[in-house]
């Protein structure tokens, strides 16, 4: 009865583990089409074609696997592997169904949803990715023929190779190859740490969960203590293909996101968001080792990379090494460590109509937006104030700081979604130069990331992090909702007591129509 | 395909991600970060094949079932994905030539 189900694993394996070389081929098409979807991003003009070449990557790679495994029933009631088999109509539907609900879902999200809410629903994504690759590891597992990962051994070889299996059940009878098992647990362990990773990071975003850190005692020793341990299972796997070792390694990969992500504050999230990006790629490319599959591959050492990059330019710009973020903390309540407090400084508090007569008289007025904007929805007053400024011959240009927001190019999203042009949109390093000859630097929702303290104090947690120097301006306008408030750092901030600075203290959005009143008289 | 040719095409899709990605304009970060979103979903073709397969016993059943899972949330990576990023870059304009 085993060497029967055992020579029928065998023709299984057989049947499923060649791929036919046009299906090769056509993976590695949607692979190359994806890197040229990636290529469009290059510059606006061409990102549309690019968006449309990773469209038809992704329906070739469909469409190929739909074609290379069309499911098919036995004929046969008794489960004889050489009876004549035929098309499964049902398990075919089913699949329909599955693409049209999840895409569906999907379409309509991404129809709904609002600009500002972007981070989150970057990583909720993420999370999704995140699961179907644990779902896809596990029915790999379950059924490794299907995948053409198993062999059937010998039963003598198998009591070596497995001792003391249970030779009763046909699944302990074929052997996973050792290389897939390292594979598959890899890549489960991946999915499920980007799954649960992603879940606290959107939790966070959304506003549904504090965004200041959640501090654990230990919490390096458990974490470092948990990775090993994941380590060591997904070599022991290959030994041993019972289910509590794929199952524990799941289940400590679910912690392990949960741990890693929750004692980091809320701006850091776009290193955080940027960084689970890069795992979502590293588990599609252990998957494709799998299923020896080009695309995946491909595609994987893709996002992996650009993860990775865009995790590295925000630590940059922040002059934090990505471990101090990882290890997390930064933003916590400020510890007492500066002693005395600062004495009371004073600075003076502008009015809408003040704002407006400056900037009025100005010649160019540098905008710098930050979280602030986002939070109060202040992107389209703050265009229609640009446009009357413009009007009356001013020259208005956006500085854009890498870390402004809570990910990579949140803030030039919500300038596009304003239609602010975006050849009117600057980054920190083309024009921080300019604020020399600027009349207005007008300071909207930002805080740190024109903080001189960057520069000059070396004990400040933001020191040697790229600012805007915005004190070389002749006037300074900060649009924020009260004095009490500091940035995320939790530094005070010079800018506020210089001189030339006005504080412009009201809700960003309510402030910026205000000043539009006001220009219109 | 054996180990060493995927391994080779995976150590190289690695440079062409790093350098690729290196030029993409930092106004774009939001979109990119969507997208690759989306293409990473090409894990769909592994759920797929789980949900083709042919369920032999209990465990091929639940196989099968996973597999469809994972496709449904894959296929809403895929089509919001994709829809959201073009939904951005529909919003990259120019200044209109006066």
């Amino acid at each position: 009865m085993v060497l029967q189900l055992l020579s029928a694993g065998a023709a299984g394996a057989v049947e499923h583990a060649a791929t036919p070389s046009w299906a090769m081929f056509a993976y590695l098409v949607s692979g190359v089409l994806f890197i040229l979807a990636l290529r469009g991003l290059s510059s606006p003009a061409t990102s549309r074609a690019g968006n449309r070449y990773g469209i038809i990557g992704m329906t070739i790679a469909v469409a190929t696997t739909l074609v290379t495994h069309v499911p098919r029933i036995s004929l046969s009631l008794d489960g004889d592997p050489s009876a004549p088999t035929a098309f499964d109509s049902g398990s075919f539907g089913l699949i329909l169904a599955a693409i049209a609900i999840g895409g569906g879902i999907g379409f309509v999200i991404a129809r709904r949803i609002a600009m500002t809410a972007m981070p989150q629903l970057v990583a909720a994504f993420h999370s999704l990715v995140g699961m179907a690759a644990v779902l896809v590891g596990w029915a790999a597992y379950l059924n490794p023929q299907a995948f053409g990962i198993a062999e059937a051994i010998p039963l003598e070889n198998m009591l070596n190779a497995v001792a003391g299996a249970q030779l009763v059940p046909e699944a302990t009878a074929l052997h996973i190859h050792a290389q897939s098992c390292i594979e598959m647990g890899l890549g489960i362990a991946i999915g499920a740490i980007t799954f649960s990773g992603s879940i606290i990071a959107f939790l966070k975003l959304a506003g549904k969960m504090s965004g200041s850190p959640i501090m654990l005692p230990g919490r390096h020793v458990i974490n470092l203590g948990t990775i090993i341990a994941i380590l060591c299972l997904v070599g022991y796997f290959t030994m041993d293909q019972s289910l509590w070792v794929i199952g524990v390694i799941t289940l400590l990969a679910f912690i392990i996101g949960f741990l890693l992500i929750i004692p980091i504050g809320g701006a850091d999230m776009p290193v955080v968001v940027s960084m689970l990006n890069s795992y979502s790629g590293w588990a599609a490319a252990a998957m494709g080792f799998t299923l020896h599959n080009s695309a995946m591959i491909i595609t994987g050492a893709l996002v992996g990379s650009s993860g990775a990059i865009l995790s590295y330019i925000m630590c940059k710009a922040m002059n934090r090494s990505f471990i101090s973020v990882i290890a997390g903390g930064f933003g916590a309540a400020p510890e007492a460590s500066g002693g005395a407090p600062k004495e009371q400084r004073p600075w003076k508090r502008g009015s809408a109509e003040d704002a407006a007569f400056l900037m009025k008289e100005a010649e160019s007025v540098i905008i710098i937006p930050g979280y602030g904007m986002a939070v109060s929805q202040a992107q389209h007053a703050l265009r229609e104030m640009a446009d009357v400024l413009k009007k009356e011959g001013v020259s208005v240009k956006y500085a854009i700081h890498p870390v402004a927001g809570r990910m990579p190019g949140h803030m030039n999203v919500l300038l596009a979604e304003a239609n602010v042009p975006y050849d009117e949109v600057f980054e920190l390093e083309d024009i921080n130069s300019e604020f020399g000859q600027c009349d207005v630097a007008f300071i909207i929702g930002a805080n740190d990331v024109v903080n001189p303290a960057a520069k000059t104090d070396k004990s400040s947690p933001i020191y040697g992090m790229p600012v805007f120097d915005v004190d070389k301006a002749k006037t300074v306008m900060f649009v924020k909702r009260s004095m009490g408030g500091v940035g995320y750092s939790g530094v005070d901030n010079d800018v506020f007591y210089m001189d030339q600075t006005m504080m412009l203290l009201a809700d960003a959005k309510k402030m910026v129509e205000d000043i539009v009143k006001a220009l219109a008289h | 395909m054996d180990f060493i040719s995927i391994l080779s095409i995976f150590v190289l899709a690695c440079f062409v991600g790093y350098y690729v990605v290196w030029s993409v304009t930092p106004a774009l970060h939001t979109p990119l970060m969507a997208v690759t979103n989306a293409i990473s979903s090409v894990i769909v073709v592994g759920a797929l094949i789980a949900a083709a397969a042919s369920g032999l016993g209990a465990a091929g059943g639940v196989s099968k079932w996973l597999g469809l899972g994972a496709v449904v949330l894959a296929s809403v990576n895929i089509f919001g994905g994709f829809a959201v990023t073009a939904r951005m870059l529909a919003m990259y304009k120019k200044k209109e030539k006066k």
